[in-house]
């Protein structure tokens, strides 16, 4: 189970980015992280991938813990091999390399020839669009192909928790449906999944459990049937109205700020 | 429209280049026949100058595709490899500085040759040792001055290169200034004749090193580490999120890049690059006189940099073969100039280089 208690991650040495998160993803279950855009998702999954050095980001309190143990001060590569990989926001594949080099570099923490061969093959059946151009250049497959390989190449490592960042991002809904199956495919093997998504609908839709951001803190969490029947979900994620279809002032449903649900 | 612009421009650079190569093939056909014995040690010498390059090309882009940055310390790390093959395998000791000498060099006498093999094994064993020792200085480098660099512009860390060339090529003066520095390779000053024109074996030796090393690095390419490295070049951060140790990448690299300068630094001192056979402080130009090769063949190309290595090698040699009666005209040392030329000729035609990576789009 990973945990996040109470993590506040700062960067520049100014900017308080997250205030106090805390979440849970619990073995075997898909839990979803919405918020709108600026509330600290990707900030919240680079503190727990180690990849907050670059952006010159720091966890200032707090403690990340995946089955007990500590995540804050590991470097990125120990925590792949602890089980955790991430699939970045805008699937980041390396362009110049083949489908083939890119899920190499996927397993690189993986020693066994073995495991390797038959993390490959999984892929390859998950995704057969992918097995069909294993040699192409991985910059010229389109968008959802991209996204495939992306997902696959994260496989490829042997995750135990596989985190997606907006995996939907720039994609028809045809294909946002096929990576939503694939998730709850990839989940169905054993793979917990912390999902961050914009697209609420679909992320609640196969999710167990579901988290809301907002300013770096959790400000509501819940079922994720819960959470699709909630009506401030459904006005601001979903964009649909409740009860009453006239406009409702943003500050009368911004009610649930002042409960300090989030104090825990 | 953009397609019919970008064909136009194509056929433009065709036409330039059959304008630069048209004449000089026909002056070369002419060049065969009117004596074909001189015609063919220039092209000897020109493999030769071209696999100096080479190899030097090779280091510049084995630390250009991990790290995407330009070495320029290149020469100064080819200097200190020349000399760590001087000191082991041409003095036979192993060059330490210990705290009551004040700074001086104490050699001491290097083991490998007390083992009682044969002399070609001794010597081999000695060059890998001081090849290992060049690469350590690399790994030191990187550790040092590159590593607190991840993240930050790629300017900055040019020019930290630049300043470890400028401060290692005053380290490696003071050693080599005691003596002279003899690199005395098995092959060194020895020749044969074609006709009245003397070859060096050095010329040979360089194209087999540059073929070696050409293969190493290409199959260093296929193995895990090598695309892991590829993958470091394109996108650090995503490469980090896979589990990949950036920091040891770059470690290998650096040592790669400077085995591979030590390498050239070798064939620096030897002719067709320098008659002497010994270390000095040109040594460490010779990263400068193969950078155009390196720019030429695009700088994260491994094909580009032998090609561009061969072009350029060949083009100074030519030139310095057959314009020799305009030097009153052209200036003494112009072929040192032809590299310099060819590179921006070659840019004006393809400004990635001849195999440099552009940026993939899809269409």
């Amino acid at each position: 189970m990973l945990e996040l208690a109470n993590v506040e991650v700062v960067y520049n040495e100014v900017i308080l980015v997250l205030r106090g998160l805390s979440i849970e993803v619990p073995d075997g279950q898909i839990v979803a992280l919405l918020g709108a855009n600026g509330a600290g998702k990707t900030t919240s999954l680079r503190a727990i991938s180690g990849l907050l050095g670059p952006h010159e980001g720091v966890i200032t309190k707090g403690s990340i813990t995946y089955d007990g143990k500590k995540l804050n001060d590991l470097k990125p590569s120990d925590i792949v091999e602890s089980g955790i990989t991430q699939v970045m926001e805008g699937r980041r594949i390396f362009k110049d390399l083949t489908v083939d080099e890119n899920l190499v570099t996927g397993g690189f923490t993986v020693k066994d020839k073995a495991r390797t061969k038959a993390s490959y093959d999984r892929v390859m059946d998950l995704f057969p669009r992918l097995a069909e151009r294993r040699k192409g250049i991985a910059g010229y497959l389109s968008g959802g192909e991209q996204q495939m390989l992306a997902i696959g190449r994260a496989l490829m490592a042997e995750p135990k928790l596989l985190i997606l960042d907006e995996p939907s991002l720039g994609l028809a809904p045809k294909l946002i449906e096929q990576i939503r199956d694939i998730i709850v495919d990839i989940n169905k093997q054993g793979v917990s999944v912390l999902l961050i998504e914009q697209n609420a609908m679909m992320a609640l839709s196969i999710a167990n459990y579901g988290y809301v951001m907002e300013t770096g803190k959790i400000v509501m969490d819940g079922d994720a049937k819960k959470l699709l029947a909630d009506d401030d979900v459904k006005e601001f994620y979903l964009g649909l109205h409740g009860d009453d279809s006239e406009k409702k002032s943003f500050r009368d449903v911004k009610h649930y700020k002042r409960r300090k649900r989030w104090a825990s | 429209m953009s397609t019919s612009q970008s064909k136009r421009r194509i056929s433009n650079g065709a036409a330039f280049m059959i304008a630069v190569f048209v004449p000089i093939t026909i002056f070369l056909i002419v060049q065969l026949f009117s004596d074909p014995a001189v015609f063919l040690t220039t092209i000897l010498k020109s493999l030769a100058m071209g696999s100096t390059y080479a190899i030097i090309a090779l280091g510049f882009v084995l630390i250009f595709k991990a790290t995407e940055v330009v070495n320029f310390s290149q020469g100064a790390l080819a200097m200190i490899g020349a000399l760590f093959i001087s000191f082991l395998v041409a003095d036979e000791t192993i060059p330490i500085v210990p705290w009551w000498s004040e700074g001086n060099l104490v050699p001491i006498r290097n083991p490998i040759y007390d083992l009682g093999l044969p002399s070609w094994m001794a010597w081999g064993l000695s060059f890998i040792v001081a090849l290992f020792f060049a690469a350590l200085i690399g790994l030191f480098l990187e550790r040092v001055a590159i590593r607190p660099m991840i993240g930050q512009p790629l300017f900055s860390v040019a020019v930290i290169t630049l300043g470890l060339e400028i401060s290692l090529r005053v380290l490696a003066n003071d050693s080599a200034k005691l003596k002279l520095r003899n690199t005395n390779t098995p092959w060194s000053g020895k020749g044969f004749n074609i006709g009245d024109n003397f070859l060096y074996w050095s010329f040979f030796a360089a194209m087999i090193a540059a073929a070696i090393s050409v293969v190493a690095v290409f199959l260093f390419y296929r193995s895990k580490l090598g695309i892991a490295m590829r993958a470091v070049a394109r996108d650090q951060e995503a490469a980090m999120a896979q589990g990949i140790p950036i920091g040891r990448v770059f470690a290998i690299a650096w040592g790669a890049g400077a085995a591979l300068a030590a390498v050239g630094g070798l064939f620096a001192t030897e002719p067709p690059i320098k008659q002497t056979g010994a270390v000095d402080a040109e040594t460490s130009l010779v990263a400068f006189r193969a950078l155009p090769a390196v720019i030429l063949g695009g700088l994260d190309s491994v094909q580009g940099a032998i090609l561009g290595g061969l072009i350029v090698g060949s083009a100074e040699i030519f030139a310095g073969q057959y314009l020799s009666g305009y030097t009153s005209v052209l200036g003494a040392g112009y072929p040192l100039v032809i590299p310099y030329v060819v590179m921006i000729i070659g840019l004006i035609v393809k400004p990635y280089g001849l195999f440099g990576t552009e940026e993939i789009r899809r269409v």
